[in-house]
Formats: structure tokens, C-alpha cells, sequence
């Protein structure tokens, strides 16, 4: 198959029999078998499973059966979405081994599309990275430049779909971890509406930030895949209970009496010259395009990044406190009591980036420290919103980069944590707001790929593909850039003026029941006490009578019938527990002998 | 862990208790009866093998969310308005943080800074004074699972724990009251009526046994008439009306005793061991986690529109006060009247009952009092066992009632019918226990045996007239007790004259 096939042609292809899903499948297969060693991009291929289902498709077809929109398409999932019966890990040890009990809606939803799932993409342990060099299992590669990181944190999903081993993938976004890989990459990708699409059964990282997407190689492609992804979840109390238009239906409307805002924020110091110049030029296009550009302003822009860093980190340790190696997952051997065994397990099974960001989290939730850091965070993610809310009263869409950075080169940021924060810098906020947004590629540099953010308001996602769409089509041949007066963004302030602050590690690790090792614990203190050094910005925000923000997308509650729904664990146990007796979980003594 | 020494009273303390204020405050987790869990369908059934009412969501595996069960909440606001609380129009969730394998995300979603409602009282009354308890909140959270510990009875020398999450995520409500208590016996009367309550309320069914209903208690004590609060010490596992009660007192003693011999009350948390009778250090207020709490980002604020918290209202079953001022205005006794209501299905059933009987209610009340609670409890059966229901139980009452069958066959019919499905006209017909009304046979036998004692006829026509008691014996005997003694009296006499 070529490099520039895309769903919708490859749909008709299947649909009108000029290849059997089958074969189709198999192809793909086939060249993600011989390809991936180099790439890594899956962790996981299921060609068994993927065939199975290519023969369900091939016998609807010759039956005459109604096929679904994603007829025999190859689909990459992340490893952080549950499907049954398989192997999901999250890029991280202490989950090597767990066998999903049940599926993902999502996954429920491409299934019910017809779609065929080849593989489990590998992804930053927890969603937690900006390059995909966090995974237990191995670094993945850029296929554009085998020397360059994909970017993060689902960059197994981006490889996969850029070296052509997918159609599409699904990944999932916590604060630019679809964006910023689609723009590495050289693909579209869509973080959705928070609520849009259903989070049940994807594995939590942040879950207020948390928001699965498609990637494709073609705006039209992540239209399709969004029309089939989302939608209300009863099982998801944050979903959207609102209708799903058809998103591939208004991308041909020309862009006429659109506004389009340029923040003057996105393009200060800390973006490169190469970034800012294709941006710009992208902008300009739009104008051509019949729409209207207008610079705003986005002053809160400053605080996004440390906003999001303690809002993210705060929720990632309650959420990963499951991982205690009682029911399921990675349990450590030989431990006298249970206290050690959690710890011991926890400390074995999370890798560093893992560990900094649950020792963070649990730190600013601590006594007398949540007012400082957590509640500060959410009362300015409330002024980000306003400001964004501002900025949607003037514009349709903001148009801005996506990364400040071209892509880099492997190992070059993973041992400065705080520089790799920055990477998400403009991608963030769109989490802490809860809007859609996309990246689609709007040129090179030095052969990287460069990528255009765009973002609309809340639920608009059928007028940001659209806006994509246009620019898709019209990009031909390079033009002047747009010029913008730049504001030195705040956030990407210089190293040298963070002062670090002292965290009491020890303690910390208590409550988050990890063992730091000394040669450990030099290092993480430093790097927390940058990035606490770092959050301090905060400090600057008028935050007097706001109310924080807890949830990005206020909608009404949902609530269950009281109806008894009985689970059947498969294979009529609770498969994934590392000791049993009869059906009870099984662990060390509470006390030591 | 520490090895505690058992506290030893040194001091006459009890004749220094009356020196001090005692201050109590209660906090109690009522079990909601709902089907299914708070944020899951799973099964809410006890007593079932370990893990069986469990799901990916109520055992924390990754990427399960909670969705908060409608009905949890209607009782919570039900159980609030029964107890004049004021329901809040927004309630959060929070993540209450810590790590225990009983608790399989390692937080438990409750409620913290916005709790479902405040602000209410209950006033109870002993020997005639009403005290009013006033009550801080109420909010709903999730259960723990349990743990079984393996190779010793309690969590000492235990060589490894089982852990069975069927109990978690059962809903519960959570109702804390004002330390506006002042003894052990207003502790216990405000729990008994809290729980009949909410057992009328039909929130919970109050079992303290299966821990349906759980209690545990805050105690300080202060010199009379101090303003100054004494050292707050929590009780946990107070499980039964006796625990509380024991707990209590015995904590009076133990912190005057700590108070009279110059020392300080350390905060701490302490369990009651019942084999002992003592309280016991747990932890202190330094080694107390620190929970970390903050808003559940999986749930949205939970909102309670007028309209609900008024549907609520208009379904709320009768309530206890209710239920008194009804059964007085019946005619009951005081004293029937609270036998009547230590117990929702007694009162049901006495409701039901009195709906199909015939005659006044107070005779039907003594007799459901005295024959029939009498009868269950020799039967050995109880009113969930019984095989009996108020259409069986009243129509013996009615059989009676009417003279078909004498107080003593229905009695009788009673005992059968609580242990056997069967219906008392089959037994009173196979039993031939129906009353003789027919004139001519009962004066035919009257006949018979005046011919059988011609002695007696003579000692009677002698002028001793007592002698007419045993021939009503020897009638009725002949005739299996079936018969009015009056009309045999009315005959007998006839045939004599």
C-alpha cells in the first residue's frame, strides 16, 4: 500500500471488494512485523485477533451485510486503553502482565465501526512525557528521522500511522500528548472536546486533562474517526450527553467571515525562528483563505504550564495509587509485610519520570500545602478559562504552534525534566480549558516537521475541522509571513531565575508509599525543586475572589438507575491478581511477623 | 506497634466523675439499601463468596470510572429531611487519600467540604426531658472492602490477609452530630432513635450485626461549668447499643482518672475491645494520616434540584413520631405503643393486621402483644422466618373474634401456623377445633352425663349448687373444649330446674 493511502480511499477499496480485508489487514501486518524493530512504535501487534475480525468483515461483505464507516481499516491503539482479553500496560512495568478485563468504550465504538485494531502502541509510562523515551519498554523512534523522538506521549500511535503501519490511531491527550506527536510527526491530530469523547476504560493519568483522540494522516481521516469515537457515555459521569453531527459533512465550506486570532503569547522568545516563520506563513494563508486575522491576547498563557503541572501531577498520584500490587499487576518478591510489599512493588514497578510526578502530586495535596499549590492552580485555571472565553468572543478559532520546538533529537531533553515540560508549553492550556484543538502540518525545517495548532471553542470541533480542511487543501507553495508584534511568554522563563524550593522527600515518599533510593534522591529532589522554583510564577496571578476550577466543561451530572449489572470476570476469576486463595486477593500479613 | 498497658485507675475516680462535663458527639455510617453499589451495578447482597459482587470498577482496576446511583442519593436526602437537615443544592465528591488493601483505589470517594446536608437536629427523651441533638452532616461515601486475616484470629501474628471486595463501594451516609451529648445513656437513647429513623425511613435496615448500621463515638471531658473544651478522643467500632454504651462510660473514668492524677489527654484515636471492655490507643493525632483531600475529578458536582428534594418528601414513609401519635389516637397503651415500634416489621405487621380484623383495636393489640409475640418467640421462628402473614394471623384473631373457635384452640392454630405454610381454616376443620353450636347435641350430652353422676344430681338438688362447675367440666370435656361454657351453664340449669 502506498504512503499516502487514506481511510476514505481505503474504505471504498474494501467496500467495493478491490481487496479483501483480509489481505488488507495482512499487508499491514505484514509491514509493521518487518518495520517496527527499527521504529518501536508498537509494543504489541495482534495479528490473530486482527485477522479474526477481517474475516468477520469479508464474510458481512459477501453477505451484503451494512458495513461500518472504518470497514477493514487497520487502527493503532495506545497502551493505556483497555481491551479485553489483551495485554495493556501503559508503558509501564508495573503493569507488564495485566490481562484487560473489558473494553474501552472508544475501543467498543471503532469495533462497532468495523474497524481492525492490529496493534497497542507504545506510549511515556502514564502518559507521562513529551517524546516517548519514558516507556519500560523501549523508545520509539521518529519514522521521519530515526535520530529524532516522536514526540509524546503517544508517540507509538504517531510512529505508527507516519511510517504508514496504521490507517489511523487512537491516542489520548493530557496536555498536548496527541498534538505534539502529530506534530513531530508530519500528522493531523485532534484532542477533542473534554467530554466529547468517553474516558471509561482509558487508563488515567490526569483525569479532569484526560481526552482520547485520533490521529490520521489527513484532516478528513481524523473527521472520520472522531464520528465514530464520539459521543455520550453512560459509564463516563463527565461525558457529554449532546448529539454527534457528522464531522466530515461541513469541511468543503469555504472560510469566509471566519476569525482567526494570532496570541501574540505563542509566538514570543523561547519559540524557534523556524517554528514562528511557518506559523506565521500558515497564518497568512488563512487570510488568502478569505478569513479574518486578528492578534489577541492571552495574558494567562503565562501561568498555564505550572498550572497544568500541579494539576496534572495532583490527580496522577490519587489515580496511581492503585498500583499497590494487591489485585493485579506488578507484586515484588519476598517481602515480609503488606506496607513493604506496596512500596517495594510501587518503587520496582513506576520508572522515574512516573516517580517525580506522583511524589509532586502528593506533595502540593499535602497538609498545608494545597491551598499554596493545588487550590492556586485551580483558581487560575479559572482566569485561563475567562481569558479564553474572552478570546472566543472576538475570534472562531486561535491559531498558534504547537510546539515551540522542532522536533529533537533523541536523549536530548530526558535527563532536564523541566526543559521537557516546557515542550508542552502551548498545548496545555487547551487541557486546563478543556477545548478542542488540532495539530496539522504546515511545513519544514531542517526536514522536521513543523506543525500549526488550532483550537475553537468548546464543542466546536466540526468548524476546527473544517478550518484544518481548508488549510489542508489550499497549502500549496509558501507565502510572507503574518506579521505579529510577539509578547515574551512568562512561562518560558530563563533557567537561571528559578530558584528551586526544598521539598521534605522523605516524608513525601512516605505518603506515597515509594522508596527512594539515595543515589535517586539527589537528583529527584533537584528536579522537583526546579519545577517548584518553576511553579512559583504562580505567585503572580490575581487570584483574589476566584473560584477554582475543578472540571473544565460544566454540564449536569449523570446519574445510574439502581439496576444490578452483574461482571463476570473473564475466565471466571479475577485473572490478574499475583496470589489468591479461592477467589480472595491474597497478600503479605498487615504486620510483620 | 506499641504494646499497650492496660490503664489502671489509681484514683477513687467515680466519686470525681460528677465534677466534670462529659461532651459526646456521635458519628454514624448507616448502609444505604439500594441494589447496586454507589458508583457500580454490582450486587449489594451479603453474606455471598468472596469477590462475587465485584466489577473492574469497585476493585480499582485502570481506566474504571464511578457513576453515582440515583437511588443512593434520594435516600441520603430522605434520611436528611427525617432528620431536619437542610439539603445542600451542590455536593462534591472528594478523593479521600490513603493506602490500605481493603481499599482497592487507594482513595475513597466520599464527601468533604460540601457534604449532602446540614444543619440538623433530632431531640430525644429521657424521663420526661428533651434534650435536642443538633446534626453537623450528612454525606454519602463509598465502603471498604474486608480483609480476613490468615493464620491467627486478629491482625497479630497473622501470616498473611484475604481480601474480599464485595462490600466495596456499598453506599453509605455518613451522619454526624454535635458534640451536644452529655452522657452514655443520651448516647445510646439518640443512636436507638436515629436508627429507628432511618429504619422506618426505610434508609437502612439498621442490621448492626452484618454492620449495616456502624457507630463510632468523639469524647471529651471538661470541669463543670469550663468553657474550655477538654482533649477530643475518637472510639471506633462501637457496633451495638451494650459497645457504645460500655465504651463511654468506661472513657468517662479513664480520662477523669487521667485528669485527677495531673496528666494530660493525649488526641488520639482508640478502639473499643468488647472482651475487655476497654478502649484501647489506636494512634495519636501525630501519627493520624494525612488524607489529602480534593475534588473527585471523575464526578461532576452532584446537584439537588427543589423539585427531587420535594418528590423525596412527598414518598417519605411514616416515620416513628408519626407512627406514636397514630397508634395513641388508636387507642394504644403508651407502653404497647413503644413495644409496637422497637421494631419497623412489627409495626408493619400490626398495621396490616388491624386492617383485616374484626372488633376494637385495643382488644386486638393485647392480644398481638401478649398472644402472638408470646407464640413467635416459643416457636423459635421470628418475624422474618415466620411462615405466618397478617392475612393467616388476622384471620385467626377474626375466628376467635366471631366464636368459631375458643381463645385456647387459637392459640393454638397460632403455633402451627408460624412454623407450617398452611391456612388456620385447614387446621381448625382437620383439628376439629370449630366451636359446637347445635342446642340438641350439646343437650344431649348434657343428658348423658347427668344419667352418668345421678350422685352428683342429688348433691346438687341437696341445695350445693357449686357442684354445677363440674358438670360443665364433664360437658365440655365430652364435647373437646369446643363449646361455650355459658350455653352449657344455660342448659344445664334448664335440665336440673
Amino acid at each position: 500500500m502506498g504512503i499516502n493511502l487514506t481511510i476514505k480511499s481505503a474504505v471504498r477499496m474494501i467496500k467495493t471488494g478491490q481487496i479483501s480485508a483480509v489481505d488488507f489487514t495482512r499487508t499491514y501486518l505484514d509491514k509493521a512485523t518487518a518495520m517496527n524493530p527499527s521504529i518501536n512504535a508498537y509494543l504489541r501487534l495482534l495479528p490473530d485477533r486482527a485477522l479474526h475480525r477481517a474475516r468477520e468483515i469479508d464474510r458481512k461483505i459477501a453477505k451484503g451485510e451494512q458495513l461500518g464507516p472504518l470497514c477493514g481499516i487497520p487502527i493503532a491503539i495506545k497502551d493505556n486503553m483497555n481491551l479485553k482479553g489483551v495485554e495493556i500496560s501503559a508503558g509501564s512495568r508495573i503493569l507488564q502482565g495485566f490481562r484487560s478485563p473489558f473494553n474501552a468504550t472508544a475501543i467498543e465504538m471503532l469495533e462497532a465501526a468495523d474497524a481492525i485494531i492490529i496493534g497497542i502502541t507504545n506510549m511515556d509510562e502514564f502518559a507521562m512525557g513529551s517524546s516517548t523515551e519514558n516507556s519500560a519498554f523501549g523508545i520509539t523512534r521518529n519514522p521521519r528521522n530515526l535520530e529524532y523522538v516522536p514526540g509524546g506521549s503517544s508517540g507509538g500511535s504517531a510512529a505508527a500511522v507516519a511510517a504508514d503501519l496504521a490507517l489511523g490511531a487512537l491516542g489520548t491527550d493530557t496536555g498536548g500528548s496527541i498534538r505534539l506527536p502529530a506534530s513531530f510527526c508530519g500528522l493531523v491530530g485532534l484532542k477533542p472536546t473534554y467530554g466529547r469523547v468517553s474516558r471509561y476504560g482509558i487508563i488515567a493519568y490526569a483525569s479532569s486533562l484526560d481526552q482520547v483522540g485520533p490521529f490520521g494522516k489527513t484532516v478528513e481521516d481524523v473527521a472520520l474517526l472522531l464520528n465514530v469515537i464520539s459521543g455520550f457515555d453512560g459509564h463516563d459521569a463527565t461525558s457529554l450527553n449532546q448529539p454527534v453531527p457528522d464531522y466530515t459533512s461541513k469541511l468543503q465550506k469555504s472560510l469566509k467571515g471566519i476569525r482567526i486570532g494570532i496570541p501574540q503569547e505563542l509566538f514570543g522568545e523561547g519559540f524557534d525562528e523556524a517554528v514562528r516563520t511557518n506559523v506565521l506563513s500558515a497564518i497568512t494563508e488563512f487570510s488568502k483563505m478569505g478569513a479574518e486575522i486578528k492578534e489577541i491576547s492571552l495574558p494567562t498563557l503565562d501561568y498555564a504550564l505550572a498550572t497544568y503541572y500541579l494539576i496534572a501531577c495532583a490527580e496522577a498520584s490519587a489515580n496511581l495509587q492503585r498500583y499497590d500490587g494487591v489485585r493485579f499487576g506488578h507484586r515484588a518478591k519476598g517481602t515480609k509485610s503488606l506496607q513493604e510489599m506496596i512500596k517495594k512493588s510501587r518503587s520496582e514497578g513506576f520508572g522515574q519520570e512516573v516517580q517525580r510526578r506522583i511524589l509532586l502530586g502528593t506533595y502540593i495535596l499535602s497538609a498545608g500545602y494545597y491551598e499554596a499549590y493545588y487550590l492556586k492552580a485551580q483558581k487560575v485555571r479559572t482566569l485561563i478559562q475567562r481569558d479564553f472565553a474572552k478570546a472566543f468572543d472576538q475570534v472562531d478559532i486561535i491559531a498558534g504552534p504547537v510546539s515551540p520546538v522542532l522536533p529533537f533529537k533523541l536523549g536530548e531533553k530526558i535527563t532536564d525534566p523541566l526543559s521537557m515540560y516546557l515542550t508542552d508549553v502551548a498545548t496545555t492550556p487547551i487541557n486546563l480549558v478543556g477545548i478542542p484543538a488540532l495539530s496539522v502540518p504546515c511545513g519544514e525545517a531542517n526536514s522536521l516537521p513543523i506543525g500549526l495548532q488550532l483550537m475553537a471553542n468548546h464543542m466546536q470541533e466540526q468548524l476546527l475541522l473544517r478550518v484544518a480542511y481548508q488549510y489542508e487543501q489550499n497549502k500549496r507553495g509558501t507565502s510572507d509571513p503574518y506579521p505579529i508584534n510577539p509578547r515574551r511568554l512568562g512561562a518560558m522563563v530563563e533557567r537561571d531565575q528559578v530558584a528551586p524550593v526544598e521539598m521534605p522527600i522523605d516524608k513525601v515518599a512516605e505518603l506515597a508509599y515509594l522508596v527512594i533510593s539515595d543515589e535517586n534522591k539527589s537528583s529527584l529532589s533537584r528536579d522537583i525543586g526546579d519545577i517548584l522554583g518553576y511553579v512559583d510564577l504562580l505567585n503572580k496571578a490575581d487570584i483574589e475572589e476566584t473560584l477554582p476550577t475543578a472540571h473544565p466543561v460544566p454540564t449536569a451530572q449523570h446519574l445510574r438507575k439502581d439496576e444490578e449489572t452483574p461482571f463476570i470476570h473473564p475466565e471466571g476469576t479475577l485473572g490478574n491478581a499475583p496470589d489468591k486463595e479461592g477467589n480472595a486477593f491474597k497478600i503479605p500479613p498487615i504486620l510483620e511477623r | 506497634m506499641t504494646v499497650i498497658q492496660p490503664y489502671r485507675i489509681r484514683v477513687k475516680v467515680p466519686s470525681l466523675v460528677g465534677r466534670f462535663d462529659t461532651v459526646i458527639g456521635l458519628e454514624i455510617h448507616a448502609q444505604l439499601q439500594t441494589n447496586s453499589k454507589l458508583f457500580c451495578g454490582c450486587s449489594t447482597t451479603f453474606g455471598v463468596e468472596p469477590n462475587k459482587n465485584t466489577c473492574p470498577t469497585c476493585t480499582g482496576m485502570p481506566g474504571v470510572l464511578p457513576v453515582i446511583n440515583e437511588k443512593a442519593v434520594t435516600l441520603g436526602i430522605r434520611a436528611a429531611l427525617a432528620l431536619n437537615m437542610t439539603i445542600n443544592p451542590q455536593s462534591i465528591f472528594a478523593r479521600k487519600n490513603y493506602f490500605y488493601p481493603d481499599l482497592p483505589k487507594g482513595y475513597q470517594t466520599s464527601q468533604y467540604d460540601y457534604p449532602l446536608a446540614s444543619d440538623g437536629y433530632q431531640d430525644i427523651s429521657i424521663d420526661g426531658i428533651t434534650t435536642r441533638i443538633r446534626i453537623r452532616r450528612a454525606h454519602l461515601e463509598e465502603d471498604a472492602g474486608k480483609l480476613v486475616h490468615v493464620g491467627s484470629k486478629g491482625i497479630i501474628g497473622a501470616t498473611g490477609a484475604l481480601v474480599d471486595l464485595n462490600r466495596s463501594g456499598i453506599p453509605l451516609l455518613e451522619i454526624v452530630s454535635e458534640p451536644d451529648i452529655k452522657t452514655p445513656e443520651q448516647a445510646v437513647v439518640y443512636l436507638k432513635m436515629l436508627r429507628d429513623i432511618l429504619v422506618f425511613a426505610k434508609v437502612t435496615d439498621g442490621n448492626m450485626e452484618e454492620g449495616s448500621l456502624r457507630c463510632d463515638a468523639n469524647i471529651s471531658i471538661q470541669p463543670k461549668g469550663s468553657t474550655l473544651l477538654g482533649t477530643r478522643v475518637e472510639i471506633k467500632n462501637l457496633n451495638s447499643f451494650k459497645f457504645l454504651k460500655k465504651a463511654l462510660e468506661y472513657e468517662v473514668i479513664r480520662q477523669v482518672g487521667i485528669l485527677a492524677s495531673g496528666r494530660d489527654i493525649v488526641q488520639e484515636t482508640r478502639n473499643f475491645d468488647p472482651a475487655s471492655g476497654r478502649t484501647i490507643s489506636m494512634r495519636s493525632k501525630e501519627e493520624s494520616p494525612d488524607y489529602r483531600y480534593f475534588p473527585e475529578p471523575d464526578l461532576l458536582p452532584l446537584e439537588i434540584s427543589p423539585t427531587w428534594i420535594e418528590m423525596v418528601r412527598r414518598e417519605m414513609p411514616v416515620l416513628p413520631h408519626q407512627k406514636r401519635e397514630e397508634y395513641i389516637r388508636l387507642g394504644v397503651e403508651a407502653e404497647q405503643v413503644e413495644h409496637l415500634l422497637t421494631d419497623l416489621e412489627l409495626s408493619s405487621l400490626f398495621d396490616e393486621c388491624l386492617a383485616k380484623i374484626q372488633g376494637p383495636s385495643t382488644d386486638f393489640t393485647k392480644w398481638f402483644l401478649n398472644v402472638f409475640i408470646g407464640e413467635l418467640s416459643k416457636s423459635g421462628e421470628n418475624l422474618r422466618t415466620m411462615k405466618a402473614n397478617s392475612d393467616r394471623l388476622a384471620k385467626i384473631y377474626n375466628l376467635m373474634r366471631s366464636g368459631e373457635i375458643s381463645s385456647h384452640s387459637a392459640t393454638k392454630v397460632l403455633g402451627i401456623c408460624l412454623v407450617e405454610q398452611i391456612e388456620p381454616d385447614l387446621i381448625v376443620d382437620k383439628e376439629n377445633l370449630r366451636i359446637v353450636k347445635d342446642e340438641s347435641l350439646i343437650a344431649s350430652k348434657v343428658e348423658e352425663i347427668l344419667a352418668a353422676h345421678e350422685s352428683q344430681v342429688a348433691v346438687y338438688k341437696s341445695g350445693r349448687t357449686k357442684v354445677l362447675g363440674f358438670f360443665i367440666g364433664e360437658v365440655m370435656k365430652a364435647l373437646g373444649g369446643k363449646v361455650d361454657a355459658g350455653i352449657i351453664k344455660r342448659i344445664l340449669l334448664d335440665k336440673l330446674e
